[in-house]
């Protein structure tokens, strides 16, 4: 067995894009995410990489706009209220059709908010981005193993569908220390990269990054073709975890620090004798529609927990097509719910909605 | 016998610039220069949002088109992912240099981020119909200062080049104008120097073009060539406003 190693998230991310091969990042400082800046700046100058501190959130996806034209693995790091900044770029990425990995350490809103931990930015990430019709990918790591994972998976994908990967994480997710094993990580190869802005060398004909067209039944057809490969990925990359869902009367829906909160609620309710199961967006878009639609056939309700005002329920209840009652168990501003809180919200939906 | 001929460097695509536009006469400047320096194969230029939006068509280098204002943040990214061989120039307007990529104009010069910026001032909005720039002058009439700019309304004109010359961190800096042959000739010298600081290493090189806009400012193609003259070089003076370089050899 490979070594573990005692890592903040934060820190896990960052080593993970060095051994996916990123060797440019730049970033701006904001809590509680800059453990990503610091470590960067650290590693990357001794194995020959970039770490540049930007003059702003817009001036750092900027530059990530750059190092992504020019072909090669490239991130940005942030939370929430400098992930709005970047909306600008984000769209434009998603325009140009170029790879990116940003991760969004997300901490309470709206505004300045606070710093602490919050998946409020659900909606951001999954639906408005930036302006315009347009997609990331987003994922959502539940341990710090998994914030390693999802780094090297967020930078394949973004290649694989030329597209920006978002690591959705929280202030917990960041923060927080476990043992993890990077030794085990899988990395594949950047593929060939023919379109990129990178010098002709005087020997093909000049490549044009761009998000201009102006003409509308051809900014159509290239919403069309992106559109297209979107549900080549609905159709190949959602990824889910389900707990304990094959007898389960009531289907927990929670993502990241959400879902490990209430994992102890499912067994402590398991415990009790209710038949409780939970099932884990890993991909937040693609949103696992299927195992929701699934389990509608057999549940009495579904609880969505999240550390927001409630984001994700809307997906839920579009995957289960309504069928029950999908209940909100939620804190928001920078709390997290606790199992008992969670357990209570079963102990009710057992009862018929009736504690 | 071949007396005159397209730069390499330029496409055949036609300019959609307006009659009396002086892009033209800069975008082949540019051109000559990278055809003059056997660097078109290892050039990426970023084009910004303004009239140059489409410059993407017309360079036969890779190039890319930037977000308003953040051309100097692209070229960053860019010239980083190899330092060594990418050759990156931004060409902007007055607009996007100068008001909404304030910051990343500053900044990348502060850096003195290995790169050459084309600076296109023309005093107006050009592409969205002739609205007040960073760069209008005094009691210049335009579309959102029909009255005139008023200076106690909204402010003065930034001078870039001088603003910049503050920093320690720009190699060259210098404003020239395509008014007429001879400050043809000289705006090409000093595209020439801002091109080969960046293959020497040199660092940040801004060229300041003043250039005309007859569409906008309401005047025929000869009018505005002499309203550069007249009103533009008098508030902005050409001239070398920063030369890292020439002051160490001085120095020495």
């Amino acid at each position: 067995m490979a070594d573990k190693v005692l890592m903040k998230g934060n820190e896990a991310i960052a080593e993970a894009a060095i051994i996916a091969g990123c060797r440019h990042y730049f970033g701006y400082p904001i809590t509680p995410q800059t453990e990503i800046a610091a470590y960067m700046a650290k590693r990357m100058p001794k194995i020959g990489g970039c770490f540049l501190q930007a003059e702003s959130e817009i001036a750092a996806i900027n530059m990530v706009y750059g190092v992504a034209s020019a072909g090669l693995r490239v991130m940005t790091s942030s939370s929430s209220p400098g992930i709005s900044l970047k909306g600008e770029g984000l769209s434009y990425l998603a325009g140009s059709d170029l790879p990116s990995l940003v991760v969004n350490v997300q901490r309470g809103g709206p505004g300045l908010g606070g710093i602490q931990p919050s998946q409020s930015d659900y909606f951001q990430a999954t639906r408005a981005g930036g302006h315009g019709d347009f997609r990331m990918i987003v994922l959502a790591p539940a341990s710090v193993q998994e914030m390693a994972e999802l780094t090297v998976k967020g930078f394949e994908l973004a290649d694989k569908y030329r597209m920006t990967s978002m690591l959705l994480a929280d202030g917990t997710m960041g923060q927080m220390m476990e043992p993890v094993e990077l030794a085990s990580l899988k990395v594949n190869a950047a593929p060939e990269k023919p379109w990129a802005t990178n010098g002709t060398k005087m020997q093909r004909a000049h490549n044009i990054t761009n998000s201009l067209s102006l003409v509308p039944e051809e900014l159509e057809q290239l919403n069309f073709a992106r559109y297209e490969r979107y549900a080549e990925i609905e159709a190949n990359e959602t990824m889910y975890e389900e707990y304990l869902m094959d007898d389960a009367d009531i289907c927990i829906a929670a993502f990241g620090i959400a879902a490990r909160v209430s994992r102890n609620a499912v067994d402590e309710a398991r415990r009790q004798g209710i038949k409780v199961g939970m099932i884990r967006p890993i991909t937040l878009w693609p949103f696992p529609t299927a195992p929701f639609k699934a389990a509608a056939d057999h549940v009495k309700s579904f609880i969505s927990v999240e550390l927001s005002m409630g984001q994700m329920i809307e997906d839920v209840k579009l995957a289960s097509e309504c069928r029950v009652p999908v209940t909100l168990c939620n804190r928001a501003g920078g709390m997290i719910p606790t199992p008992e809180q969670v357990l209570d919200a079963i102990v009710k939906a057992n009862n018929g909605g009736e504690r | 016998m071949v007396v005159f001929e397209k730069p390499h460097a330029l496409t055949d695509a036609p300019f959609h610039y307006c009659p009396g536009c002086t892009h033209g006469i800069v975008h082949r400047l540019v051109a000559e220069v990278i055809d003059e320096l056997g660097i078109e194969g290892r050039t990426i230029g970023i084009a910004p949002v303004g009239c140059s939006v489409m410059a993407y068509n017309y360079f036969n280098c890779d190039m890319i088109e930037a977000a308003h204002g953040r051309a100097p943040a692209v070229a960053t990214g860019v010239k980083r992912a190899d330092p060594e061989n990418h050759i990156v120039f931004t060409y902007q307007g007055d607009g996007d240099l100068a008001s909404i990529g304030m910051a990343e104009t500053v900044h990348s010069a502060a850096r003195n981020e290995n790169i050459t910026v084309i600076f296109i001032n023309n005093a107006i909005y050009g592409m969205t119909g002739g609205q007040m720039a960073p760069t209008s002058l005094p009691g210049q009439i335009t579309q959102t200062s029909p009255y005139g700019r008023d200076v106690n309304h909204c402010g003065y004109p930034v001078k870039v080049c001088e603003m910049l010359s503050e920093l320690d961190g720009p190699e060259y800096l210098e404003r020239v104008t395509v008014n007429s042959v001879k400050n043809i000739k000289n705006a090409k010298k000093a595209i020439l120097k801002a091109f080969k600081n960046q293959v020497e290493g040199k660092g940040f090189s801004l060229v300041e073009v003043l250039s005309t806009c007859p569409t906008n400012w309401g005047m025929t193609p000869a009018d505005a060539l002499k309203w550069v003259d007249e009103k533009m070089i008098p508030y902005y003076p050409l001239g070398v406003y920063k030369d890292r370089s020439a002051a160490k050899e001085v120095e020495a």
